[in-house]
């Protein structure tokens, strides 16, 4: 039984764990410096289990880092770059207060600065690791490229963002790889497909920004400059899949057709090329040149552990994928100069559809609004002027609608000055038990292949069912009434207790399934009280969740009914 | 000074001299002479006189009209006088205001000459001796060489970094190996993506996602913090309506601290279906018989029924109540045989379990009554009355704290035999399974004397405790064995009656226990606990609860066995007995049996009180219950 008693907090998880002051003490380096390290390198503060324990008995509120993350964090090359600059910084400073003007110069010259390639690297050791996080970076270069060109951040960088998100929209345009796309009262949300990989991202509606005073720039800068190497890398690497060019530059004949039809309006050569590019109206050039013929069917193998229902499953989808991604193939879209261009310019041209504009609204516009073969017209006004016959005057959402539903949907609905259908997320899944707006139901039906009921019809059904809680409610009434009776009866027994009446007996009428289910619901509830503590307060959270769903749905319900009244009053 | 301005100010000294005035002052501000008679003084020193000037609007505005020289007459200001400018003087002016040289004669273009030009001239400009240092290495050069020979040497001074040649983005994965997962990454958790938006998002939502007045109201007043909703739903008619969104660079900062500020955690979330937590028991239907309906009524006092007691026979029901009466009931008819007026409201009536003895302990304030109802066998209650009163004094009388008498005159025909008068309230009365003894509670605070033993036959009491723990809340005698069970506010201590010693303390885990019962076996026993529990001790197992059943939702009043079924009771606040199937095993490994079998609600609840007493039928499985509302009621 010898031995050195053991200390408290020498070892176990009260070692693992250190604070973020420690943290950077070990590194010394500033909090700025530390949190840009943290920022790049991806390290973060885990939450440890007991918190008192790590904490060496205090409880107050600490944030913690894993020692093994800040250890991995002391070899790290950019920290000696940090310093470096840190240094220039000074130096240059000095050179300035002196007047040395060409110490200035050459100290420029020198700037150091730093890479992040290899930070990629050991973040995403595969490419799938870097498509995985590549959602927030997407959100944040498009965020940054709508910035204006002062004040918030370098022009470098707003130029830089502007290129990668162009670069990322061509090739999803090439790919036809988007999926799903929702116009939020935030922006637009895009959701695609890449690599197996679902990734969504957010792009702001085109305004100018009222920047918050609240919000520290240089934070969302940091995450920037990594993300915008994330995005370069990636960006390249799925080119170089496609056998695409990068960076990325027109194809003969659409460099052709912009070079005729608008060389004059733009000054700059290098601009108006990134500026065609962002059009998104012209194909990209290919280092091999496709073959458009090849259309072999790719033979299907079973893959391990999957069966022929899977399998069969699988192909289904693709099919539809397939198909979906041919949603607009044939089309002919023109935009009217009010609608949002490069969203509805990037979704025409992912679904195969032939797209263009106004020749002043922007450059790279391929047809004219009086060319003949247009089907759809976008306009987002109330009324047009000039009508030409043969094509569809519609609102913008049909496009957004269409794809989110994959199928053509009719386009009376959306004809102008008709108010629109709801415009519904694509993204919700409905499980058991939830809210399924009519909208949706609808559309689903629609994608059955099933003929648009009539809404009267609808109506109907639903007055059936109030319908039906009537005859229940009054069931219950009646039971009620039949209970008051009783009572009174039992009352009036009581009143004259002597004088004893021999009344005939009435037959028990027993619900028997009612019964049985009462049985079963007092069962249950004397079953409830013999529950463990621990379990029963478990049991009564999630009975409280899913009772909150059901009151929700049923508000839902109730609220869609009482404005259907209402605008039926309204007129 | 140029050639004009020469001429100029030459010109104007002239004029001046032809009239010879000329002011001495110098150029100095004229004002300071304002408030003099004179202006200066002249080359003599003579003070030189402002002319008398008595001009007003109106002579100055005729002289504007009539004298054509007024346009061009000025007034000197050294000399005070009017002087009117020749032709050459008004041209002068002309020309300086054109911005022309005041010589006419002055030609401005004229071609100029290059001193230093690009012909080359075969001597020097000037003859000047070259300086020494022209043909000297400089000093100062050479040292501001050496430091930079010296800075490049210690490396303070960089060559021009050469241009980088690698192009800007290349294929990082080229080599990728799927292997080399970092150490540190078996700790990684990564981020959470961005929940993704719902139904109320869009631009255009369904009118059901839209918020009401009230809603939005509430909405606005929540703390941001916990919205449930970080936006207030809209709807616009078309995209084009469609504002910025005002917070979208908030929302994108916040995901970035987030990512790099929020403590992460591995958490498993419980996916367990609700209904696999519900313990699966025998179904109450395979465990009949218990009473399931409420089947009778005894009304008749008209206040609280404090207590109830059934004959060992099961065909009489006494009950006590607040308003000072006990009522004997047959238990198959309803009716009420007898009514038994006491001196107080009625805390406890007990039957004596023995069948040969028919006599009824009733307490009330501190006395206890032993009543003999009279019900039942004659032969029964003769042969009672006979035993009280076969009784002989001893020859010493001890000096007991509990007064003896036997009731006379009215009190005896009423029924009343024995009269125990108590030194402090009596709470509770209990029978021991003979029938001759008999455990009284005076509940008290720190005394001794809270529990007291009676013997009938011998007409003795006793003080069983030397010294009490706390505050007696009731006392039960073992059906089998000679132990007595104390229940106190927190603990059920169990005695031994012949050894004279505490066996077991029982932990009741509970904050005031209420009532107490113990089973007929004798090895369990169950505990009612105002704070809404009910224990269940296996005294085989140990002192801590078996089980603890939150089966009622208010203070429990009482609690019962049954004397062979395997049920027991509970009796609520809430106005509900719950009838439990409580099967005790003779295997000793089994642990018992606990099944809630059946809720029963008939009392209602007054003055905030519901059921006061349970009790169980001798023989047949049905629960008598006495309530506030001043009924008793039978259960089958």
């Amino acid at each position: 039984m010898g031995g050195l008693q053991k200390k408290k907090y020498e070892s176990g998880s009260a070692t693992n764990y250190v604070s973020r002051n420690k943290a950077r003490k070990k590194l010394s380096l500033s909090l700025a410096d530390f949190r840009r390290l943290c920022i790049l390198k991806g390290i973060y503060p885990h939450e440890p289990k007991h918190k008192k324990k790590v904490n060496k008995g205090s409880t107050a509120p600490r944030t913690f880092y894993l020692l093994k993350d800040i250890r991995f964090l002391l070899h790290e090359p950019v920290v000696g770059k940090f310093r470096e600059y840190k240094i220039f910084v000074r130096k240059l400073r000095k050179a300035y207060g002196k007047a040395e003007w060409s110490g200035v110069k050459r100290m420029k010259e020198n700037k150091p600065v730093y890479k992040l390639d290899h930070i990629i690297k050991e973040r995403y050791p595969t490419f799938i690791d870097a498509l995985r996080d590549v959602d927030d970076a997407l959100s944040m270069c498009f965020l940054f490229s709508t910035f204006a060109r002062t004040g918030k951040c370098h022009v470098q960088t707003i130029q830089l963002c502007r290129r990668l998100g162009v670069e990322w929209m061509n090739y999803i345009i090439d790919l036809r790889s988007l999926r799903k796309v929702f116009l939020s009262i935030k922006g637009i949300y895009y959701q695609a497909e890449v690599l197996g990989q679902t990734i969504t991202w957010i792009v702001p509606y085109q305004f100018a920004h009222d920047h918050p005073t609240d919000v520290d720039y240089r934070v969302m800068a940091t995450f920037t400059e990594l993300y915008t190497t994330l995005l370069g890398f990636v960006n390249f690497r799925l080119y170089q899949t496609l056998n695409l060019v990068y960076p990325p530059k027109l194809d003969g004949q659409g460099e052709f057709n912009l070079k005729s039809t608008c060389e004059e309006d733009y000054a700059l050569e290098s601009e108006s090329y990134s500026e065609k590019l962002s059009a998104l109206s012209a194909s990209l050039a290919r280092t091999v040149p496709l073959v458009e013929d090849e259309e072999a069917e790719p033979d299907h193998f079973p893959a391990e552990g999957e069966d022929l229902e899977t399998m069969e499953a699988r192909e289904k989808i693709e099919l539809e994928q397939n198909k979906q991604k041919k949603l607009f193939e044939g089309l002919k879209f023109f935009l009217n100069r009010e609608v949002p261009r490069e969203s509805l310019a990037f979704l025409i041209r992912c679904f195969g559809g032939q797209v263009s504009w106004d020749k002043s609204l922007c450059i790279g516009s391929t047809y004219d609004e009086t060319d003949e073969m247009i089907t759809h017209h976008i306009v987002d006004r109330p009324t047009i002027n000039k009508q030409y016959i043969n094509r569809y005057y519609i609102q913008p959402q049909w496009v957004y609608d269409c794809v989110n539903a994959k199928i053509l949907l009719p386009v009376e609905e959306y004809f102008l000055g008709v108010t629109l259908p709801p415009h519904l997320s694509p993204f919700v899944e409905e499980s058991e038990g939830d809210y399924v707006p009519p909208e949706k139901l609808k559309l689903l039906a629609l994608q059955r292949g099933e003929k648009p009921r009539e809404e009267t019809e609808e109506e109907e059904e639903e007055d059936e069912d109030d319908e039906e809680e009537d005859d229940q409610s009054e069931e219950e009434d009646e039971s009620e009434d039949e209970a008051n009776l009783a009572e009174m009866e039992e009352k009036r027994a009581q009143g004259k207790r002597l004088s004893v009446k021999v009344t005939p007996g009435k037959v028990k009428q027993e619900n028997r399934m009612r019964t049985e289910q009462e049985e079963k619901a007092e069962e249950k509830r004397l079953a409830i009280m013999m529950m463990k503590k621990k379990e029963k307060y478990l049991y009564d959270k999630i009975m409280f969740g899913k009772k909150r769903n059901v009151r929700e749905v049923k508000k839902r319900k109730r609220n869609r009914g009482a404005r259907k009244n209402l605008f039926i009053y309204e007129s | 000074v140029s050639d004009s301005n020469f001429s100029l100010l030459v010109f104007i000294t002239f004029s001046v001299r032809s009239q010879d005035i000329r002011n001495t002052v110098g150029n100095i501000p004229m004002e300071w002479y304002k408030d003099y008679p004179h202006i200066g003084y002249d080359l003599e020193g003579k003070k030189i006189f402002k002319p008398i000037r008595n001009k007003d609007e109106l002579d100055e505005f005729l002289d504007k009209m009539e004298n054509p020289d007024y346009w061009r007459t000025v007034q000197d200001k050294m000399t005070g006088a009017d002087i009117r400018l020749s032709d050459e003087q008004v041209d002068l002016v002309h020309r300086l205001q054109q911005g022309k040289f005041g010589d006419v004669n002055f030609n401005e273009y004229e071609p100029a000459i290059d001193f230093f030009s690009n012909e080359v001239m075969i001597h020097p400009v000037t003859n000047r001796p070259q300086d020494k240092r022209s043909f000297i290495p400089s000093l100062i050069e050479k040292e501001k060489v050496g430091k930079l020979v010296h800075a490049i040497k210690m490396g303070w001074i960089k060559p021009r970094r050469p241009k980088e040649t690698t192009p800007q983005y290349y294929d990082l994965w080229a080599k990728e190996d799927p292997n080399s997962i970092l150490g540190r990454h078996k700790m990684h958790v990564p981020a959470p993506k961005m929940k993704l938006p719902g139904h109320e998002e869009s631009y255009n939502p369904p009118p059901e996602y839209l918020l009401s007045e009230e809603e939005r109201l509430a909405w606005e007043q929540q703390d941001p913090e916990y919205r449930k909703l970080s936006f207030l739903p809209q709807k616009f008619a078309c995209l084009r309506a469609v504002p910025a969104y005002s917070r979208f660079i908030h929302e994108r900062f916040e995901r970035c601290l987030d990512l790099y500020l929020c403590p992460r955690q591995r958490k498993m979330r419980v996916n367990v279906n609700p209904e696999d937590l519900i313990p699966k028991l025998p179904k109450p239907k395979d465990l009949q018989p218990f009473p399931t309906t409420q089947s009778l009524v005894y009304r008749g006092h008209s206040s609280l029924v404090r207590s109830i007691s059934v004959s060992p026979s099961g065909q009489w029901l006494v009950s006590g109540s607040d308003d000072c009466t006990v009522r004997f009931w047959e238990v198959s008819t309803a009716r009420c045989l007898k009514t038994v007026e006491v001196g107080g409201a009625v805390k406890g009536v007990a039957w004596n379990p023995n069948p040969s003895i028919c006599l009824v302990a009733v307490s009330y304030d501190d006395t206890v009554v032993l009543l003999n109802p009279g019900l039942g066998d004659r032969l029964v209650c003769t042969a009672t009355d006979q035993l009280i009163s076969s009784y002989e004094e001893p020859e010493e009388v001890m000096d007991q704290s509990v007064q003896w008498a036997v009731a006379e005159g009215e009190g005896h025909e009423q029924g009343h035999r024995l009269i125990l008068k108590h030194p402090k309230t009596v709470r509770q009365v209990t029978w021991h399974g003979k029938g001759d003894y008999l455990a009284c509670v005076m509940p008290d605070n720190g005394s001794s004397l809270q529990v007291v033993i009676h013997q009938v036959s011998k007409r003795r009491t006793q003080n069983p405790f030397r010294k009490n723990k706390g505050l007696v809340q009731c006392v039960s005698f073992h059906p089998i064995r000679p132990y007595f069970f104390v229940a106190t506010q927190r603990y059920v201590r169990v005695y031994n009656l012949i050894k004279q010693e505490l066996t077991k303390k029982l932990m009741a885990n509970c904050k005031w226990i209420s009532s107490m019962a113990i089973h007929p076996g004798g090895d369990n026993v169950i505990c009612g606990s105002y704070d809404c529990r009910l224990a269940w001790f296996d005294l085989d197992l140990s002192t801590k609860p078996y089980k603890v059943l939150r089966h009622h939702k208010k203070a429990l009043r009482s609690v019962a066995y049954h004397r062979h079924y395997p049920l027991f009771a509970s009796g609520s606040d809430d106005g509900s007995v719950i009838v439990c199937h409580g099967m005790v095993y003779n295997d000793l490994l089994q642990n018992p049996l606990i099944v809630p079998v059946k809720v029963l609600k008939g009392h209602t609840i007054t003055h905030d009180l519901g059921v006061l007493d349970v009790t169980f039928h001798p023989t047949q499985p049905w629960v008598f219950s006495s309530g506030a509302d001043g009924t008793v009621r039978l259960f089958t």
